[in-house]
């Protein structure tokens, strides 16, 4: 069998992302479920965290590419 | 790449030559369409779909407040809805109710403006995201980068000033130079890297999503053996599926663009940190 082991690196790091865009979410309905008139104040602020996260394992993708392609 | 390919690409986003397109390569991004004479530069594809969503843009808020009424018709209530969307929920919530009206325009033009050419990737004709040539992405951050840093300036009146600004207050001495670097690294390197990498690198991704689903159903099912064109059907479903997923994540992602690139203003406008 032959591969890249970059592409299972990616995979790996995308862990830690995705368990945290899980957890700003969770918080989110918690939030929500909790005090429905909250949700305007509370969406933005998700969904600001929720890029935040997300950015790392972007990071990854361009990292993954490069490392790919590059050397 | 040979201008027969990219032409008939044009019409059928993963049109097949002799060359396999699967598994999809950044490589498949670059679509040149002609050479521009004189230079060594192409017009490309992408280029051709912001012109063309440009244009959708200026024709629709032309038609829309040509002649707005006080009580709107469709087209007029469609533009009040997005516009107050820019406004309300994307500027005044991060900018704050005092400031915010100056930067309106700019931010519900890079609402819609990224909304549309990220939509070009799911409709039909065009079926390839702009944005997912970084080009255009660090493009639209550099404006944002200068605007945050230079309303900065201004409202701080001088470079040692606003560097202050970056502080939190209430500091030991010792430790601010720490922050202080800290601080200038997000202010310029993290911040535009990262606003303009999510945006590239969720249309690029997302992107390719489809490409390995619709084309690769397509490779299995040009076997023509019974076992593979079956397993080509949920392929091709889970394209179907992943096509309205990416819907989701280009109205996302143009609102996450607009939404940072509002914070950033905000923050540089804050007089506290």
């Amino acid at each position: 069998m032959t591969g890249d082991i970059t592409l299972l690196g990616y995979g790996l790091s995308t862990i830690g992302p995705a368990i945290a865009v899980g957890l700003i979410f969770a918080a989110y309905i918690n939030g929500v479920a909790r005090q429905p008139e909250a949700q305007g104040k509370l969406q933005p602020i998700a969904i600001l965290g929720f890029a935040l996260a997300e950015a790392l394992a972007i990071f990854g993708l361009v990292l993954f590419f490069i490392a790919f392609f590059v050397g | 790449m040979s201008a027969t390919m990219t032409a008939a690409g044009l019409v059928l986003p993963m049109a097949e030559g002799e060359s396999s397109h699967f598994p999809p390569t950044p490589g498949d991004f670059w679509q040149p369409l002609f050479a521009i004479p004189g230079t060594e530069y192409y017009f490309t594809r992408p280029m051709l779909l912001m012109a063309i969503a440009t244009v959708i843009l200026m024709v629709w808020l032309w038609l829309t407040t040509r002649q707005a009424a006080l009580v709107p018709g469709k087209g007029q209530w469609l533009t009040e809805q997005v516009y107050n969307f820019g406004r309300n929920g994307i500027a005044r919530d991060m900018i704050g109710s005092k400031e915010f009206m100056p930067f309106v325009p700019f931010l519900f033009s890079l609402f819609v403006f990224i909304l549309l050419n990220n939509l070009m990737g799911i409709v039909p004709p065009f079926q390839n995201p702009t944005m997912a040539r970084v080009a255009f992405p660090i493009g639209l951050t550099l404006l944002v980068y200068v605007v945050y840093h230079w309303v900065g300036l201004r409202k701080k009146g001088s470079i040692g000033a606003y560097l202050g600004g970056m502080l939190p207050s209430g500091l030991p001495g010792w430790i601010k130079p720490f922050i202080l670097l800290l601080e200038l690294i997000t202010f310029f390197i993290t911040r535009p890297l990262t606003l303009a990498l999510r945006l590239f690198g969720n249309m690029f991704a997302g992107h390719m999503l489809l490409v390995v689903f619709i084309v690769g159903g397509w490779y299995l099912f040009k076997t023509y053996d019974p076992g593979l064109m079956l397993v080509a059907i949920p392929a091709w479903i889970l394209g179907v599926a992943l096509t309205a997923f990416e819907a989701l994540v280009q109205f996302l992602q143009a609102y996450v663009f607009t939404l940072l690139a509002a914070s950033y203003i905000g923050g540089a406008l804050a007089d506290e940190h």
